[in-house]
């Protein structure tokens, strides 16, 4: 990590200067069992970046996503939300302190209503009102607006990811955590989410994305990550990792 | 051989079979008791030919994915099937009648073959039984070419038509407490129904389960279109008139019957309390009976002056607030240790509560508090109600209705939405926010509370306690009712309850094959109606939505994959 760390280019006009970061992660251990997922991964996310993940199949990209917000805790390490270790608390008060997630495979709860999924979004803020949220989230995605009192498992699977995300907006997040918002979807679709995530950053929520479609998230974030095996390998404003030579060969596809 | 011809007579074989078993365990035998037409029909000999027109009803069904039969065929295969079924019996009856089996199987008596044989020697009656079995399978088929509804109704006039003829001496007993002799006349003589009697309820009951079948929509319709504030009128009405008529129910049903709801009201404790924990939160529960033993022996220990451990005995009603802390203890304590366990292996360990929970109170080890196998005697009657089954089914009723408020309550609020979101996925419903741990042991704790109270009812209606009434059947029965009653419901459960418990309580002389029967009828249940008989709203379009869905898949062929297709879960 001090390594990727001195890798990084000269701060960009998004690095945090004020000294703490939204979001920092500080050599964290994960494990499944006996194997070692995340073998000392340290990251930050300054407020209103997007800053993306990327990596192949099993690099360690969700299960960072899953030890920020405490659905798989970490052995050993820390997550600081505000200057504040966060890795230790349980999910649902991790959730109130203002991280959300949007898990991988569009995780929606499929025997509910869209609407009943959107109410549940909000379900870590007792006792508010959330039609304006709902109004937002509608904005964002007309699509659901129509599609409002049906099933969220008979929907397309565009339809379903938009509904991930808009659900952990209805929580009203200070950083949203993106696991694979494109997966499985068609390449026009995943450049209309890929549009939204940045008018949802736009309106002033960070955000962190994790994707294996390393061009479409280089092109939309300011800063990124390169994980490979539990270990964050490149670290620099996306602009240089998309023009990186390594990167380019191993997650762009090119020779 | 042609497939049809081959289905045909497969089926007719398993209905001979069919047959064959319901004869040697000796249905056929002890229901001869009893008549379904008084002098015309014995339900003895309806059995029979009740497999007869199943036979044929399936014979005559298009096989899957392909169209509907022609009538012809269809008449034809349910003819085979039922002759083939018919043959099989009739064979049996001679080989009865000729051999001497009694010395193997107790029911392979002469009388046996006679029943079977219409009381008409074995060469007219073999040729009865074939020509029968032939027409009735026929009839079976028939139920095809007819439309659904008017089928549907003729299946179920049947069913409940039987059910009447044998509910005959309770049926019988309420008209004469209620001073309707000449309706009682009417229906009944010597132990079944009247011709004019069966003609009667079966119209009736068809032409009612018709015109709800063709008209229910409509009504459903009409009553969803008024405005809200007379809606809200129309609904309080009705609920007061249920509550009405439970109230004089004891009064109108007599003093055996009120016996019997009283059971089945403790049941609906049982299945209300099992609701919240299955049907809400989703943890399937197999030892619910372990909260049932601790509500009746909390309260057997407080109250009974048989009981050595606790001397100054207090009142029924002076106990139940320790039965109730009892309950919330013990849900703690079965929910802690499960709490990380899903689906599956909640339902394995939870088993295992409920087998350990009966063989500690029935140790030696527990014996001076307990009293082991013997059990606790003499739990005083819940005063100032005494044990008169009439007087106790009050504050039965009571716990109910207050259990029935509280489930809906719940279900509608914040609490059941975290519910819910964790029987759909529960690391999700953590993502968003939800403390699973809090609300699996809410869930827990609340149906651990029914479930005590039920016991804590129990133990004063009988006045006894023994480890032995605590067995698995008991979770199993308060599980198959919200299943069969339709899960999520609480009419469902009411009604549940009613025939999974009441029904067997007042056929008592056929209790031998209670769980032959109950089988038979779940696994029809679940392959015919797998949301229960009286399901919530959600829970039937969940179970039926793949057949409307088809409009939505417009945006899938634009994304290019299939739209998710709801699981069926039970």
């Amino acid at each position: 990590m001090t390594q990727a760390e001195t890798a990084t280019a000269p701060a960009t006009v998004n690095e945090p200067t004020n000294g703490t970061p939204l979001l920092e992660l500080r050599d964290l251990h994960v494990y499944y069992g006996n194997i070692e997922a995340l073998k000392g991964v340290s990251m930050t996310v300054g407020e209103g970046e997007i800053v993306t993940l990327i990596g192949s199949n099993g690099a360690g990209k969700s299960t960072t996503l899953r030890a920020i917000s405490g659905t798989h805790k970490p052995r050993s390490g820390a997550v600081m939300l505000e200057g504040r270790d966060i890795h230790h608390l349980p999910a649902h008060e991790i959730v109130s302190l203002g991280i959300a997630h949007s898990p991988e495979g569009r995780k929606v709860f499929s025997r509910m209503t869209v609407y009943e999924n959107l109410q549940m979004g909000a379900f870590s803020r007792k006792g508010e009102k959330i039609e304006p949220d709902v109004a937002r989230v509608f904005d964002l995605f007309p699509r659901l607006k129509e599609r409002r009192t049906q099933k969220a498992g008979t929907m397309s699977g565009g339809e379903q990811q938009m509904l991930a995300m808009g659900r952990a907006l209805m929580a009203h997040p200070k950083i949203l955590l993106l696991d694979e918002p494109s997966m499985g979807l068609s390449p026009i679709l995943t450049e209309q989410i890929f549009n939204i995530i940045r008018e949802i950053n736009g309106q002033g929520t960070t955000v962190l994305l994790v994707e294996q479609n390393a061009l479409m998230a280089l092109n939309a974030a300011h800063r990124g990550y390169v994980i490979q095996t539990g270990k964050i390998l490149l670290a620099d404003t996306a602009k240089n990792l998309a023009a990186n030579e390594q990167v380019r060969q191993a997650y762009l596809g090119e020779i | 051989m042609s497939p049809m011809v081959r289905r045909a007579l497969t089926l007719g074989l398993f209905g001979g079979i069919a047959g064959i078993h319901v004869s040697l365990v000796g249905i056929v035998n002890t229901f001869q008791t009893r008549d379904l037409i008084a002098d015309i029909v014995t339900i003895g000999s309806v059995i029979p030919m009740l497999i007869a027109i199943m036979v044929g009803w399936l014979a005559g069904r298009a096989p899957r994915h392909a169209a509907e039969l022609a009538a012809p065929t269809a008449l034809g295969a349910g003819a085979v099937a039922g002759a083939v079924t018919g043959t099989i019996l009739a064979l049996l009856a001679i080989l009865v009648d000729s051999v001497s089996l009694t010395w193997i199987l107790v029911n392979a008596r002469p009388q046996l073959a006679t029943i079977l044989q219409f009381e008409q020697g074995p060469v007219v009656g073999s040729v009865l039984l074939i020509a029968g079995g032939a027409a009735l399978g026929a009839a079976g088929a028939v139920l095809h070419i007819l439309p659904g509804a008017i089928a549907r109704s003729i299946a179920m006039a049947g069913i409940i038509t039987i059910i009447v003829a044998l509910m005959e001496p309770f049926i019988g007993a309420v008209l004469r407490n209620v001073e309707l002799r000449a309706i009682e006349g009417f229906l009944y003589d010597s132990g079944g129904l009247t011709l004019p009697g069966f003609i009667l309820v079966f119209a009736l009951i068809g032409a009612g389960v018709y015109g709800w079948a063709t008209r229910g929509d409509r009504a459903r319709a009409r009553v969803e279109a008024m405005p809200p504030d007379r809606r809200r009128a129309a609904k309080i009405a009705v609920y007061l008139a249920t509550i009405g008529i439970l109230l004089i129910l004891p009064q109108i049903v007599g003093q055996r019957l009120s016996e019997v709801i009283g059971t089945v009201g403790i049941y609906v404790l049982l299945g209300l309390g099992l609701n919240i924990v299955v049907g809400f939160a989703g943890l399937l529960d197999l030892g619910y009976v372990a909260f049932f033993a601790v509500g009746a022996y909390t309260t057997a220990i407080l109250t009974s002056p048989a009981s050595p451990v606790f001397t100054p005995e207090l009142p029924f009603w002076g106990a139940l607030p320790f039965v109730i802390l009892a309950a919330a203890l013990i849900g703690l304590a079965v929910g802690a240790p499960v709490l990380r366990l899903r689906g599956d292996y909640l339902a394995i360990v939870t088993l295992g509560f409920g087998e350990i929970a009966r063989e500690i109170f029935k140790s030696a080890w527990a014996q001076p508090v307990t009293g082991g196998a013997q059990g606790i005697l003499s739990i005083p009657e819940p005063i100032p109600f005494s044990r008169d089954p009439q007087s106790i089914y009050y504050p039965i009723l009571f716990f109910c209705i207050l259990a029935a408020i509280a489930a809906t309550t719940l279900a509608s609020s914040r609490v059941g939405r975290a519910w819910n979101a964790m029987r759909e996925d529960e690391s999700v419903a953590e993502a968003t926010g939800v403390n699973t741990i809090k609300y699996k042991l809410l869930a827990f704790g609340l149906g651990a509370a029914f479930g005590c109270l039920g016991g804590a009812f129990f133990g004063a209606k009988i006045g006894v306690v023994f480890p032995d009434s605590f067995n698995i059947l008991v979770s199993i029965n308060a599980l198959a009712l919200i299943i069969l009653g339709g899960m999520g419901n609480i009419a469902g459960v009411v009604l549940g309850a009613f025939v999974l418990v009441g029904l067997p309580e007042l056929l008592r002389e056929f209790a031998e094959y209670r769980l032959l029967i109950y089988g038979v009828v779940l696994v029809v249940m679940m392959l015919l109606r797998p949301e229960g008989l009286l399901p919530s709203r959600s829970r039937r379009a969940e179970l039926h939505e793949v057949k409307d869905e088809d409009d939505d898949d417009m945006y899938a062929d634009e994304v290019g994959e299939e739209t998710g297709r709801p699981v069926v879960t039970a």
